[in-house]
């Protein structure tokens, strides 16, 4: 078996929390590897320290160009430094999307992305688990992972391994990165516009997804959520179509919300969207396909199209 | 400005309950309905978008079969000016690099400053842009939900990351971008607008035209392989309410009344 490299996202000197969840699919891929942890940024000492509390190696590669993690730039450092062979796994984020196809293609490996779960390695065979159309179907994939693979694991598919006894050591590569300049500039982060509302602070939320079929009906969400004293939020579509503002989207690219109750209404429950709600809140899903990915998510489901719905229960709401 | 516009053909899955099929060896495909990548369709308006401000031209783009013709067809009602079908038995069974080679093999035959994609597809993987892009040795940037034409050589562009914030790029031309959906919003397409696109000559291109190598496309090169689908066993998922809509409401309420959903 190769070599085993998980890369760190960090951020303000901390590590994501995607660091120790890939040390255990690393562990699932398999038991006896030795994994090593790979860190790029500038001024990163902190982060190589942390993350020598879960990997056994690290390796620093720490460069002014390096300051912000732009994809294109850090590809050149990894494909100077990694060997031949090597497993490379990455966050399925915004980063490891921007990084993992194009790396994949410089160090001429198996190309897996988004990976929910490990079945095991044959000799160089490794079967993983994936998913497709939006989560409502499951495959299993084999990857030819005889010249190496870069694979991206999905946030959450992996319990974190807490316990932060490798005691590991930090070997600094900074020195055979290589040439650093890149056809792709950072420039700056534009954060996000806060909105009317800040869906993070709300205790109840009755979010609305596609099944609302029309910016009028929107009426019918905000009604309810009067009735019941909570706020309105959406997935993604609704603010794709421009009817609700970004600060109201839950999920990977929008906000993170922690509420005690969240009433999913009409939304079929991508891991985008879930990945946007923390805390464990009673989950309530209503939606017409029972077939939804979502009733496998929530608390309790509803099987019933919100249109015809929703009006009732304000209805018994209000009393 | 040359644009070309990479789309794909997929089952709608806002139209279709996507199921798999009794073997595992398939989703089952009688009575799908199919349409444009939605997140292609966002890349096609913005590279319309960019040529009625910049002036130059739009190629869409597609590897399949006969059918994906329609797709291309629609794209081009929508107002792209050339379509391009890329179709070949040795295509088949194409894994993410394969389709990234077969496409690689056409582009090089043109002369693109802006290569688009969606940022993904039915798949999931969202990969076949940033494998264009290296094999290509061209810059990328994925989920593109912003484009600024700066000059002939350079463009901004902002990527969608992680928390609802913008991360910003300048980038050299030529380059490829993932286009994230939300970007624009398409126009619609009328079935008056397809028809006068109907008769427009969209050429199909095999590996022989393309001088591609059978061997480095299709199944046999494929270092990844879908072994089956199933729908995986999540334990018990949600507790479902029956009965009467009045018997589900007054449940419904009783349970928000405990979690503090309700005063």
């Amino acid at each position: 078996m190769a070599q085993i490299f998980a890369y760190i996202i960090h951020k303000d000197g901390v590590a994501d929390d995607s660091a120790l969840e890939l040390a255990v699919a690393a562990q699932a891929i398999d038991p006896s590897a030795s994994v090593t942890a790979i860190v790029c940024g500038s001024g990163i000492d902190a982060v190589c320290t942390e993350a020598a509390a879960s990997y056994k190696e690290v390796w620093k590669i720490d460069s002014a160009d390096l300051a912000y993690p732009n994809a294109e730039v850090v590809r050149k450092a990894l494909v100077n430094i990694l060997p031949k062979g090597a497993v490379i796994l990455l966050p399925h984020n915004t980063f490891g999307m921007d990084l993992g196809p194009g790396l994949s293609v410089k160090l001429d490996t198996a190309y897996v992305a988004d990976v929910v779960g490990v079945e095991g390695t044959d000799g160089n065979n490794l079967k993983l688990i994936r998913q497709e159309y939006s989560g409502m179907v499951s495959t299993h994939v084999n990857a030819d992972i005889s010249g190496g693979a870069v694979i991206t694991i999905r946030g959450g598919a992996f319990q974190p391994d807490e316990s932060k006894g490798a005691g590991g050591s930090v070997t600094d590569k900074s020195g055979d990165a290589g040439d650093l300049g890149s056809k792709r500039r950072f420039l700056e982060v534009v954060e996000a516009e806060v909105g009317d509302v800040d869906i993070t602070k709300s205790e109840v939320l009755v979010s609305v997804g596609r099944g609302i079929e029309d910016q009028d009906n929107l009426e019918i969400v905000e009604e309810l959520a009067k009735a019941m004293g909570a706020d309105v939020s959406c997935s993604r579509p609704i603010v794709d179509a421009k009817w609700l503002e970004k600060s109201r989207q839950v999920g990977t690219s929008g906000q993170t919300v922690s509420p005690k109750v969240y009433l999913a209404c009409g939304i079929s429950g991508s891991f985008q969207h879930m990945g946007g709600i923390k805390g464990a809140p009673f989950i309530v899903a209503i939606n017409k396909n029972p077939k939804s990915p979502i009733f496998q998510l929530a608390d309790v489901g509803i099987v019933a199209d919100i249109l015809e719905f929703l009006p009732e229960l304000t209805e018994a709401v209000e009393g | 400005m040359n644009i070309l516009v990479c789309v794909k053909r997929v089952p709608d899955t806002s139209e279709n309950e996507i199921e798999v099929n009794s073997s595992g060896s398939d989703i089952e495909r009688d009575d799908l309905v199919y349409s444009v990548n939605e997140w292609d369709n966002y890349a096609v308006e913005e590279a319309i978008q960019i040529r009625d401000k910049v002036g130059g031209k739009v190629t869409v783009i597609t590897v399949g079969d006969d059918e994906s013709e329609e797709i291309l067809r629609r794209e081009m009602a929508m107002g792209a000016d050339e379509g391009i079908l890329l179709s070949d038995d040795a295509f088949e069974g194409s894994d993410g690099k394969g389709l990234a080679t077969i496409l690689k093999a056409e582009i090089e035959k043109g002369s693109y400053d802006l290569i688009m994609t969606g940022a993904q597809a039915d798949g999931g993987a969202a990969q076949v842009g940033g494998m264009l892009a290296a094999m290509l040795d061209m810059p990328y940037a994925s989920l593109v939900n912003k484009i600024e034409v700066l000059d002939d050589s350079k463009i901004k562009v902002g990527r969608e990351i992680e928390g609802g914030n913008q991360e910003m790029n300048e980038i050299d031309l030529p380059c490829v971008l993932s286009i994230q959906t939300g970007i624009n919003e398409p126009r619609y397409v009328g079935i008056r607008g397809i028809r006068k696109v109907a008769s427009l000559d969209i050429p199909v291109h095999g590996a022989g035209d393309l001088s591609i190598d059978a061997a480095s496309v299709g199944e046999a090169a494929a270092k990844v392989k879908r072994l089956d689908y199933f729908v995986p066993d999540m334990g018990e998922g949600a507790e479902i309410l029956e009965g009467s809509t009045e018997e589900i409401i007054e449940k419904l309420i009783e349970m928000l009344k405990a979690k503090g959903g309700l005063k």
